[in-house]
């Protein structure tokens, strides 16, 4: 890697760790993040693919209110640089999806560090409102962003100093039943995402919908764009059935009306 | 006050919403998004208020307690526009009223924002993007990128200007029927399009054999009777293509088995186990080290 490539790493890593907090433009996910580290690096397929299956593990992985995720943004970053400097190709990818889950733990006690400095800048704030200088608020909320961004760019320039023959002795010590073996865990932690998202979504009302969507997938031939539209389609035939129906009650609440289908053929 | 009216133009609009995506720079656990609200209106309050006395009241109003979904701050930040406008063209707009408004929309539609766009938009881009990523396919992250960027900003822009245009009015609506319906039929879409995520995506592959049949003679491949060189490979494609076994032998393994009740159950019960897990408060990061740990010990077992 030479330092022009090191420099677009680096910047690549700080704005990572600006979207990490903003979650604006989704530079974090590891789609994208993976994907430009790979581009940069001059492994571009290497980034994709490695961004997939991050992608796939960090689905239901959200900031709800004032709790924060496992911070995607240093486990794409890192495990990408990782993969990159190991020279393992395609090979390390089980390898790198198991160090990048450490890794988005160490980030979540960067961003509180971060957070807790960011209650000192809003007391600054409180100053400058009260003498009416925007400019300096402007300044401080520019400030706060930045220290998000170097909550991954230090880490990220940390490990490009680490020369890549060290990264591959280390990971030469590593065998194959334990790489092997994290590729499997890789494919299953998918299953943690989910249940996150199915915990905050699940009402009696919506479960028939997963029932449906889970039979379905079984057919290889619907892609997920298919799966979407009969998804889509069903909740809107449900929403419009729901109040044509019911006995003129339009009751908004999950219980309003009971059997929307029944009270249809009652009509008839 | 002054006679000619100071009215918001379309660009300064614009340039809240613009600088609205900074919402969560300054996030702290005192007031959390109290700079990013004050600092997304900054570009309006400078043209409403050039006196430097109301702009410091102004930006002291703003800087409170505030936390919201930040794609759904857009309404919120409309509204308050509007307020403002009518406040600096001397309208008689209570501090209190400002207030109010804010910490009135909040709570509905902060619990707008997490189902629609983290649990159901962004879930299906992503694993849209992560399955064509998956196989090399540079698509994947552009049409995620794309895509994700187009609505938010489409969403952002068109609520911001009806919370403007609609001013105060908007409160009564916030809890009512429409919005309502959006939430509830993201969450319908989105758990279907989470159980074929869990079919297709949650691979677990059990590989002991359970049962080992020798087949009858005609349902595999004789390949002492098969002619040698090119012909012979010919033939035993033939055979192949029409359905005979490759070796005398009928290996079931326990996935065969799994597979014939319904394809994906044990990515399902898994599933199911996580849920119970975080339902039960066990952290998400424990689980997740836990899966891989357990991942390499059943491989080293044999059973995956």
């Amino acid at each position: 890697m030479n330092a022009i490539q090191m420099i677009l790493v680096v910047l690549v890593a700080f704005l990572a760790g600006m979207e990490g907090i903003l979650d604006q433009w989704e530079f974090h996910q590891p789609l994208v993040a993976c994907t430009l580290i790979g581009l940069v690096t001059g492994h571009l397929d290497l980034g994709i693919i490695l961004g997939g299956y991050l992608q796939m593990i960090a689905l239901g992985w959200a900031n709800i209110g004032a709790a924060v995720a496992p911070d995607a943004a240093l486990a794409s970053v890192a495990s990408a640089i990782i993969l990159v400097q190991s020279g393992q190709g395609t090979k390390g990818i089980g390898m790198a999806t198991g160090i990048a889950m450490p890794l988005a733990v160490a980030g979540l006690f960067l961003t509180m560090i971060v957070r807790t400095i960011s209650t000192g800048i809003a007391h600054i704030m409180d100053a400058d409102a009260k003498k009416g200088n925007w400019r300096k608020i402007n300044m401080w909320q520019w400030v706060a962003v930045c220290l998000q961004g170097l909550r991954i760019a230090i880490p990220a320039a940390l490990l490009l100093a680490i020369p890549a023959s060290t990264v591959r002795y280390w990971l030469g010590l590593m065998p194959a039943w334990l790489s092997d073996g994290m590729s499997l865990g890789g494919a299953m932690v998918v299953a943690v995402g989910y249940a996150m998202v199915i915990n905050m979504m699940a009402s009696r009302e919506v479960w028939p919908f997963f029932a449906i969507g889970f039979a379905l997938a079984a057919i290889k031939d619907l892609t997920l764009i298919a799966l979407g539209a009969i998804g889509l389609a069903l909740a809107v035939m449900y929403l419009a059935l729901e109040s044509k129906g019911g006995n003129g009650s339009k009751s908004s609440d999950n219980e309003g009306t009971g059997d929307p289908l029944g009270d249809i053929i009652d009509d008839y | 006050m002054a006679d000619q009216k100071i009215k918001l133009s379309k660009a300064d609009r614009f340039n809240v919403m613009w600088h609205s995506q900074f919402l969560q720079a300054s996030w702290n656990y005192e007031r959390m998004q109290n700079g990013g609200f004050a600092y997304s209106l900054i570009p309006a309050l400078r043209k409403l208020y050039p006196k430097k006395d109301d702009m410091s009241a102004a930006l002291e109003r703003h800087l409170v307690f505030f936390n919201v979904h930040p794609y759904l701050v857009s309404p919120i930040l409309g509204v308050t526009l509007a307020l403002e406008e009518d406040k600096a063209n001397g309208a008689e707009v209570q501090d209190e009223a400002i207030q109010g408004v804010k910490v009135g929309m909040m709570g509905p539609l902060a619990g707008v924002g997490d189902p629609v766009f983290w649990y159901t938009v962004r879930p299906i881009l992503g694993a849209l993007g992560a399955s064509m990523a998956i196989q090399g396919n540079l698509l994947g992250p552009i049409l995620f990128f794309v895509l994700w960027n187009v609505i938010r900003i489409a969403f952002m822009w068109y609520t911001q200007e009806f919370g403007y245009k609609a001013g105060s009015a908007i409160t009564n609506d916030v809890s009512g029927g429409l919005l309502q319906k959006v939430t509830r039929g993201a969450s319908m879409m989105g758990m279907f399009v989470l159980g074929s995520l869990i079919e297709r995506w949650v691979n677990i592959q059990f590989t002991p054999i359970v049962s080992k049949t020798p087949l009858q003679k005609g349902a595999y491949i004789d390949w002492n009777s098969i002619p040698a060189g090119a012909k012979g490979i010919q033939q035993a494609l033939i055979d192949q293509s029409n359905g005979l076994s490759l070796t005398k032998f009928k290996v079931t393994t326990l996935q065969n088995n799994l597979d014939t009740l319904i394809p994906g159950l044990a990515g399902l019960l898994l599933t199911f186990l996580c849920m119970w897990l975080l339902k039960k408060k066990v952290s998400p990061i424990v689980i997740i080290i836990a899966i891989f740990i357990v991942g390499v010990l059943l491989h080293v077992l044999h059973i995956i």
